[in-house]
């Protein structure tokens, strides 16, 4: 379970977050939305604890993150795993060192063991055959699924995805995000993913919030959402809608 | 003026506050240096990338260092008669000052430059980051690893420079210029002391570790402080090449005057 409450955020002093308040229950999947520069990934940051709050808590798994340090804070983050907008593989890596890196440096795992793994979680992902390739000789998407390979290989409670499909062709982008259903189908992870294309991840999330102004400015079910009659979710569809197009 | 007087204050301030965080990183590195576990693998990859691959770099700036040092030397000497010290001369140039110094120039340019730049882009495309969501400590793996293969490197290649470096000075002084071998390292058996010696051990072990500092926290504070994408990547590392050059020089000038 995700909690935020009451965040509040500014960058020399440009106010992001006035007071967000959001609550991910466990097991369900929020697509957060809002126009660029609105702040979404930034708030995905603060629920990772990779940036910390001026005011307001992001309670993970009933602790909170601005206030964990040191060994804490590891292994709260741990228990997380984050989709990069650019992937970040270890780009001095190929894939399958990639994807078993987490498991050689944070389990005891035998190296038979951590092989099959990382092997059986490249397929899932569709890049059998790939493993020996770095991730400057692969495509974006390829870079995409082998991040959530990395990403998943530590079966984390809660998935971070921060523009999963940006930058992808159509046919790509909507593979990831049956990929992405499918390994939540397995894994039942909490997840947010933050997205401007919301008609392409409405069918695999459970609720959908948009970011406006530093406030959560509505949310919702994805049918809710669709048949909100305020002007500025509107607007945001209608937009959404003609760059999908 | 209100407003100059503001400007100044504010970027004092943040003069200040970078000085703060630089001194945090090396407390936090000397920290995480001292407590197991030590990435191994990654302080072997290191020591042969700033050590064995400086090697050539070092027996050629060696060499003729030396090979210089014999000449000039020979003839200063020679003009009140004194050649016959032209084997302490280089030596205590080499062994004190110049091993040490232009070692580490060197490896500041060949190997600093890297580190900053290879720690600079994993900090752009958010490998650091990733690093750090996995629950792991970037401390352990990529800036341990750095000062301790800088520390134990930078002597060795400094030994190394000395040696080629006095050969150099022989073979110009002894073979080319007339000074006689038992001449040339006799009278640097006689004047050279052992604490000369670890004058510049002690040196370039300090200059590992000022190397290791600026290089890897300009890498790893790109873009916070030396902007963003691949401009910002490539002011880092020449601030990493410049500072640490300037600090060497610095630093050993107080080593030189207030220790020994």
């Amino acid at each position: 379970m995700i909690q935020i409450e009451s965040l509040y955020k500014s960058f020399d002093g440009n106010e992001v977050f006035r007071g967000i308040s959001l609550e991910i229950p466990k097991g369900l999947i929020l697509a957060l939305i809002g126009r660029s520069g609105c702040g979404k990934s930034v708030l995905l940051k603060h629920v990772a604890g990779l940036i910390k709050p001026e005011r307001g808590r992001v309670v993970v798994e009933g602790k909170e993150m601005g206030t964990a340090r040191g060994r804490a804070l590891r292994a709260l983050r741990g228990r997380l795993g984050f989709l990069f907008q650019g992937g970040a593989l270890f780009d001095s890596m190929n894939l399958f060192e990639n994807v078993s890196f987490p498991l050689r440096e944070k389990t005891r795992l035998s190296h038979q063991l951590i092989q099959a793994r990382v092997l059986r979680e490249l397929e899932n992902v569709g890049l059998s055959g790939s493993e020996y390739k770095y991730p400057s000789q692969i495509s974006g998407g390829m870079v995409k699924r082998a991040a959530l390979a990395r990403a998943l290989v530590g079966d984390p409670e809660i998935m971070l995805f921060d523009e999963p499909t940006t930058g992808l062709d159509p046919v790509t982008g909507q593979s990831i995000i049956e990929l992405i259903d499918s390994c939540h189908q397995r894994l039942h992870f909490t997840g947010i993913i933050v997205t401007h294309e919301i008609s392409r991840v409405s069918p695999i999330v459970d609720r959908i919030a948009m970011l406006h102004e530093g406030v959560i400015w509505a949310e919702g079910t994805p049918s809710e959402f669709f048949a909100s009659q305020d002007p500025v979710v509107r607007g945001f569809l209608g937009d959404a809608a003609k760059d999908m197009s | 003026m209100f407003d100059i007087i503001k400007r100044f204050g504010a970027s004092t301030i943040e003069y200040v506050r970078k000085m703060g965080v630089m001194g945090l990183f090396l407390l936090k590195a000397v920290l995480f240096m001292m407590i197991p576990p030590l990435k191994f693998g990654r302080f072997l990859k290191q020591i042969r990338f700033i050590g064995l691959q400086s090697v050539v770099v070092i027996l050629l700036t060696g060499a003729f260092s030396g090979m210089v040092l014999g000449f000039q030397g020979f003839y200063s000497l020679s003009r009140f008669g004194s050649d016959a010290f032209l084997g302490p001369m280089v030596g205590l140039a080499l062994i004190k000052e110049l091993g040490p110094v232009i070692s580490a120039l060197m490896v500041t340019g060949r190997a600093g430059s890297a580190i900053a730049a290879e720690i600079g882009i994993m900090r752009m495309s958010e490998q650091i980051d990733a690093l750090e969501l996995m629950g792991l400590n970037p401390y352990r793996y990529l800036v341990v690893p750095n000062f301790l293969a800088a520390m134990i490197s930078l002597p060795l290649l400094t030994a190394i420079f000395d040696v080629v470096g006095i050969f150099g000075g022989y073979l110009i002084g002894g073979k080319l210029l007339g000074v006689g071998a038992g001449t040339y390292f006799g009278e640097m058996a006689a004047y050279v002391e052992m604490e000369d010696i670890m004058e510049g051990i002690y040196k370039s072990f300090s200059f590992g570790l000022i190397i290791a500092w600026v290089c890897c926290f300009k890498g790893y504070y790109a873009g916070a402080f030396s902007g963003f994408g691949s401009e910002g990547v490539s002011r880092a590392t020449t601030q990493a090449v410049v500072l640490s050059s300037v600090l060497i020089l610095v630093w050993d000038y107080f080593m030189t005057s207030i220790l020994f």
